[in-house]
């Protein structure tokens, strides 16, 4: 296999692990959030709004390490850094 | 393939480009100025009112009541900064109903941009509330070795932002994008929807973690003004 063959796979594998990797935690993080959360609403309807809020905002904090993932698999497939390396190293010779 | 509205461009002349997410928040820019101005035109007291200006009380005071839930004690001197923050996100993720538009907010030079106006607001403020010695002195708590932590997760904190922001609207539309090839009708428009959601919740938290940050960069003066137990 040459260069080229040897980095889209890389990227391609690494990508979809990128993804299955980094959507387990966050998927159980947020679970367990939205679990307790419920379970505090049912206890208490009156703080109901600074539950909400908090949730929400914690929901995005343990949401964005699944996007950091997201976009790292973005960058690998679709604007590879390496690929591009050796396309222009190709083109040039 | 393309990531964004960064890689449509429009107009180039040298190094200048004009690309679709320059247009776009220009587009937005004019909306919302003339908007507001329009709307904040004949302004009443009484009990008449128009419905433009009904509207934007309720956000006025809505945004207000949420940045005072967070802990900033006068929400009226953080309205400016919080409320276009909020309003612009939100207004960018609102128009993608209209056909044709792209969001600026799915380019990462707008939320960088965003994310730079928090990182240089909250020591601003911080540093207007307790003093440029109080400030500094915020770094060194609990304890001195907690400095270099603090510093990196004041710059971690700003990445967080942007990428959050910019990641969220980019995965709709390139959900989208990809749902259409596979199943072209009906699974889009549900996804849209989901979008329209999840870009009013973004601008939610993008104002509210801002809200945050500044409600701790200005809250150890009270708790130091405070009488400390034990020492």
């Amino acid at each position: 296999m040459d260069n080229l063959t040897l980095i889209a796979l890389a990227s391609i594998v690494t990508a979809g692990l990128t993804m299955a990797l980094g959507s387990i935690g966050p998927a159980l993080g947020e679970a367990r959030a939205v679990a307790t959360a419920l379970s505090s609403l049912a206890q208490q309807p009156d703080a109901s709004a600074t539950i909400t809020r908090t949730l929400f905002v914690g929901l995005a904090m343990i949401e964005s390490m699944a996007i950091y993932c997201f976009v790292v698999s973005m960058i690998l497939v679709f604007a590879n850094p390496f690929w591009n390396h050796v396309i222009t190293q190709a083109a040039a010779r | 393939m393309r990531l964004g509205p960064d890689d449509v461009v429009l107009w180039q002349y040298g190094f200048l480009k004009l690309n679709a997410t320059v247009v776009f928040t220009w587009f937005l820019m004019l909306v919302m100025t003339v908007g507001a101005r329009v709307a904040t035109r004949t302004l009443s007291t009484d009990l008449e009112r128009s419905r433009w200006q009904n509207l934007l009380e309720m956000l006025v005071t809505a945004i207000g009541k949420q940045i005072e839930d967070v802990g900033l004690r006068q929400p009226a001197k953080y309205l400016g900064f919080l409320g276009t923050l909020f309003l612009f996100v939100a207004t960018a993720n609102l128009c993608t109903v209209i056909p044709g538009y792209e969001p600026p907010t799915a380019s990462l030079s707008t939320t960088a941009a965003l994310a730079l106006c928090v990182f240089v607001a909250v020591p601003f403020y911080g540093i207007e509330d307790q003093g440029v010695g109080g400030y500094l002195e915020s770094y060194l708590k609990p304890t001195v070795i907690m400095l270099p932590f603090n510093v990196i997760s004041e710059l971690s904190r700003t990445l967080a932002l942007a990428v959050r922001l910019f990641g969220n609207m980019m995965s709709g539309t390139m959900i989208i994008a990809i749902l259409l090839t596979i199943a072209p009708f009906l699974f889009p428009i549900v996804m849209t929807v989901l979008g329209l959601l999840t870009g009013m919740v973004q601008a939610y938290i993008f104002s509210i973690l801002a809200a945050v940050y500044i409600a701790a960069a200005t809250r150890s003066r009270k708790s130091a003004s405070e009488p400390v137990p034990g020492t």
